[in-house]
């Protein structure tokens, strides 16, 4: 009875202790993750159904794509993913200072990739790589090419948005550990968006070839 | 609380710098490999090569190996579907023309941004003619 009158701000009365709190939380965050992959997963059937009918077209187009600038995109992502898991392992370990220096590296690196982003997607625009009725480059040899872009666009996009919301909830974090609202008692959504933030990585992981390393 | 160590499962840091490690270099040789043509295994190699990344992701900095087997059980059923509708939608995309008459493909050949101002409606019309009987005979040849 003691348990239900005295219990940390943090838990919630409906849940039994601290720990049923946290897997519930997780598994909501792991059933969101799915989601997420059937969302993407559109877009990749889109893709293999695309690749399929035109495999030369995207052959051809995904010359113009800057495999240079893709390779330093999942480098960037990968070492945010990192810094992502040791800004959690430091809330574990009660180092709240380290935290926020990894979460503050994870934004930064996040905005690095939105950066080099921005470069990509303004020398397409220029080019006249915009998909659908704004597409008008002429150069690249086969059906459609414009559908490379429709694809490039979307998936590359869809998941540029997830990036921006990431950056977005990781600096709320921050303002939330300098604070002092976690502790290594309770540090749920900490975890939580790295789970996120690992998807979004993940994600990456298979656009990166498939765009920028048709063989 | 007596599970408490378990269920936060803090790991070393050498592991995270290990396997961040392994990412990059698994990055590295998904570009080096890339420049070389291994024919129709390109496609193999390069998502064999994410799935690894991914897995490795997965495993390590989403905590799958350590954590509760029902956060897998979500993730790899995710997976499962997706790609049951992948490779499902494949089988219809690439081998309809074996049992049907008709191949899946595109409804217009060309899309209408490329219709130029002098060739009208009629002269595409007759384009996507010309491309339905190219498939057929395609198919045609296919079967011999």
């Amino acid at each position: 009875m003691n348990q239900t009158t005295a219990h940390p701000a943090h838990l919630q009365h409906h849940f039994t202790d601290a720990h049923q709190q946290a897997e519930s939380a997780k598994l909501g965050l792991w059933i969101f993750l799915l989601t997420e992959v059937l969302l993407f997963g559109g877009l990749f059937c889109f893709y293999a159904i695309y690749r399929s009918w035109n495999p030369d077209m995207f052959h051809n187009a995904h010359a113009f794509l800057n495999v240079w600038m893709g390779a330093t995109n999942t480098v960037v992502l990968i070492v945010s993913s990192l810094t992502m898991a040791l800004a959690i392992r430091s809330m574990q370990l009660g180092r709240r200072k380290h935290t926020i220096v990894f979460l503050s590296g994870t934004v930064f690196l996040a905005c690095v990739f939105m950066v080099i982003k921005y470069f990509e997607y303004s020398h397409k625009i220029h080019l006249g790589q915009l998909p659908g009725k704004w597409y008008f480059f002429e150069g690249i040899a086969g059906t459609n090419p414009h559908i490379f872009f429709s694809a490039y666009f979307l998936m590359t996009g869809l998941h540029g948005f997830h990036v921006l919301g990431g950056i977005a909830v990781i600096t709320w974090l921050i303002i939330k550990t300098s604070r002092g609202s976690f502790s290594p008692e309770y540090y749920t959504p900490i975890e939580m968006t790295g789970l996120y933030w690992h998807l979004v990585d993940l994600i990456w992981i298979f656009l990166f070839p498939l765009f920028y390393l048709i063989g | 609380m007596k599970d408490d160590a378990a269920q936060r499962h803090i790991l070393p840091l050498n592991l995270y710098l290990a396997v961040g490690s392994g990412l990059l270099v698994l990055t590295v040789i998904t570009v080096a490999v890339a420049q070389m043509d291994f024919g129709q295994m390109n496609l193999l190699i390069a998502m064999g090569i994410a799935v690894v990344k991914a897995t490795l992701v997965a495993m390590f900095f989403m905590h799958l190996k350590y954590d509760n087997r029902i956060y897998m059980l979500v993730f790899v059923g995710s997976l499962l579907f997706l790609g049951v509708f992948i490779i499902f939608t494949m089988f219809d995309t690439l081998r309809r023309g074996d049992i049907y008459e008709e191949i899946a493909e595109p409804y217009q050949k060309e899309a209408v941004i490329y219709r130029t101002a002098e060739t009208g409606t009629a002269s595409s019309h007759a384009a996507a003619d010309s491309s339905h009987n190219a498939a057929e005979t395609e198919t045609e040849t296919s079967d011999h």
